[in-house]
């Protein structure tokens, strides 16, 4: 599974507060949460982003409240792909239960600029920075993982496979 | 083996499991809120089974945008309720009957010794105090447990925290794990079991200890724990209506890493803005004034919390420029608070009393903040408008510093407010 797009970059510990304010929590229909996807970050985020693009952060990506909110804001955002130096545990298995691929990879992190074009091979945890002709290994998603990510989430994988 | 390794041992069918293992373990408790829930509850109509697994296991609180704040969280909250009548759970708390839900559960002795529990909820690491495993997730991983009665873990790695010392007076829980986060980082114990242990940690109430469990996530922590000892079975005996079991770690069990804490050495700590991480001593602080004053949360509106509190406040006055809001818990908290005249001294105070709710806490209701104010608060985060307007300010800390803080009018220490 591949994936390309330009590259938006983000600090440390971004939390879910700033992906998602609880003042919009009261809603849970997917394109009500993008529409202010990382609005306390960025309040034009959602305008300046095109589908496919990608978000790189550094350390500890997500980190805050339990909200699935946040990478479903994400996801609905049009974001193909977050790459980040570490993410915060409940985020990163929040991101595969509903689909959204996302990677550890420092390298990358550190490397890739704003507006840069990517790309993502998930099989294989390959990124390519296609603007500066560099390439970046994360560690590649066990079958199982891409298998949920594919299917779009953790429940379809589950009804796909008739465990539930 | 650590407590936390035996727990999912132990819920897994296992003898003993390693750190970085991916076990399948059964679940005694599995929780979410109003906000988690609705999610949760459209993820379960995906999958072709119709009933939860066991319905006195599945615990649903509507607690946070609660009594209903706008007409978007009445159709939340009635989608929770619809949903545990359609399935007849035996544990939904509603207006009447609910508290904020991580005072709510182990109060009412739903999450007990040796349990294993997923919850809708960062927070759910709360529940540690009683010596449980238990983890917070989103709410796809809730769907799936209800239906399953199951989730998957990565053992995590265990970090003991050992806290000798006799506490200065006015520390608490609440100073002991800021101190932590301010040390170990914001993802300092990412990934990991924060283990609590020492004679310091002996010596605290179940109160400060849920305090501590509560603010694991705040250092990344998968979990909080403190082994059981005769506080906690005193707290969760007259609690318990099922068998429980009350592990301890072994004397080799092996750590990540350990850290000691002389808590003689620790004064009453601050978080200052956005990130919990930012801790100061409070005599460390300038001048900075206030406008509102939080007391209540899953982290301190325990009876505890506003004893303490209302210690500071009786036949005092409340800042002129500043507002005092507080919320006890639960209903139990909110009606002990009442019948010790503890509301009494918060009203006569100038304060304000919140049926419980999670409210202010999250940006919620309830005590949102305009551009440019600033609030010191008992809660759990501080991040950039957490509590309202993306220009406003959150300083954590605990109950004794917020109430003389709302007496002085800007931060300050609970013995500039002694008479």
């Amino acid at each position: 599974m591949k994936i390309k797009g330009r590259a938006w970059k983000f600090g440390d510990d971004v939390n879910t507060d700033e992906i998602i304010p609880a003042r919009y929590l009261n809603m849970t229909a997917p394109e009500d949460l993008a529409a202010h996807c990382m609005e306390d970050i960025d309040p034009d985020f959602i305008k300046k982003v095109s589908a496919g693009d990608i978000i790189v952060a550094d350390k500890n990506f997500g980190c805050g409240s339990s909200r699935e909110h946040a990478p479903v804001a994400i996801k609905a955002a049009g974001i193909s792909c977050v790459i980040a130096k570490s993410f915060a545990r409940i985020f990163y298995r929040n991101s595969i239960n509903i689909g959204l691929p996302i990677l550890e990879c420092e390298e990358a992190a550190s490397k890739i600029h704003k507006g840069d074009q990517i790309e993502v091979d998930l099989s294989f945890g390959i990124i390519t920075n296609l603007t500066k002709g560099e390439t970046y290994h994360a560690h590649p998603f066990p079958d199982f993982m891409q298998q949920i990510i594919a299917s779009g989430g953790l429940m379809n994988y589950v009804a796909k496979k008739g465990m539930a | 083996m650590t407590i936390t390794e035996k727990i999912l041992a132990s819920h897994a069918g296992r003898d003993s499991v390693m750190p970085g293992e991916l076990v399948m373990a059964k679940l005694d408790v599995v929780l979410a809120n109003d906000i988690t829930a609705p999610l949760g509850i459209e993820e379960f109509r995906k999958a072709s089974v119709k009933q939860v697994f066991d319905k006195s296991k599945i615990i649903l609180v509507s607690d946070h945008f609660t009594p209903n704040k706008d007409i978007k969280s009445a159709e939340q909250c009635k989608m929770v309720r619809d949903f545990a009548r359609e399935q007849g759970l035996i544990n939904y708390f509603d207006v009447g009957k609910m508290g904020i839900e991580h005072a709510l559960l182990p109060e009412q002795g739903l999450v007990l010794p040796g349990d294993a529990i997923l919850g809708a909820d960062s927070h759910t690491c709360t529940y540690g105090a009683v010596g449980a495993f238990a983890t917070g997730s989103g709410s796809t991983d809730f769907a799936a447990a209800m239906i399953t009665g199951e989730a998957w873990f990565k053992i995590p790695e265990s970090i003991k925290f050992i806290f000798y010392g006799k506490p200065q007076r006015w520390v608490g829980g609440k100073d002991l794990i800021l101190y932590i986060i301010g040390d170990i980082g914001v993802d300092g114990a990412l990934y990991k079991a924060m283990e609590f242990t020492g004679e310091a940690i002996r010596n605290l109430s179940m109160d400060s200890r849920l305090t501590m469990c509560n603010m694991a996530i705040e250092a990344g922590g998968k979990s909080g724990i403190v082994p059981p000892d005769d506080i906690t079975i005193e707290y969760v005996k007259p609690r318990a209506e099922r068998p429980y079991k009350v592990y301890e770690s072994d004397p080799d069990a092996a750590y990540a890493d350990t850290r000691e804490y002389d808590v003689s050495k620790i004064e009453p700590q601050v978080a200052l803005p956005f990130k919990p991480e930012n801790t100061k001593g409070v005599s460390d602080l300038e001048n900075i004034s206030i406008d509102q004053a939080v007391i209540g949360s899953c982290t301190n509106g325990r009876m505890e919390d506003l004893r303490i509190a209302a210690g500071i406040l009786k036949d005092r006055k409340v800042h002129p420029y500043v507002r005092l809001i507080v919320i006890p818990g639960t209903q139990s908290i909110y009606l002990q608070a009442l019948r010790e005249g503890l509301l009494e001294v918060f009203i006569e105070a100038g304060g304000v009393v919140s049926t419980p709710t999670c409210g202010p806490c999250l940006g919620g209701h309830m005590g949102i903040l305009a551009a440019g104010e600033k609030c010191i608060s008992t809660t759990n985060r501080n991040f950039r408008g957490r509590m309202g307007h993306i220009d406003s300010e959150v300083y954590l800390s605990g109950p004794a510093v917020a109430a003389a803080s709302a007496i002085l009018g800007r931060i300050g220490r609970p013995e500039e407010v002694e008479k």
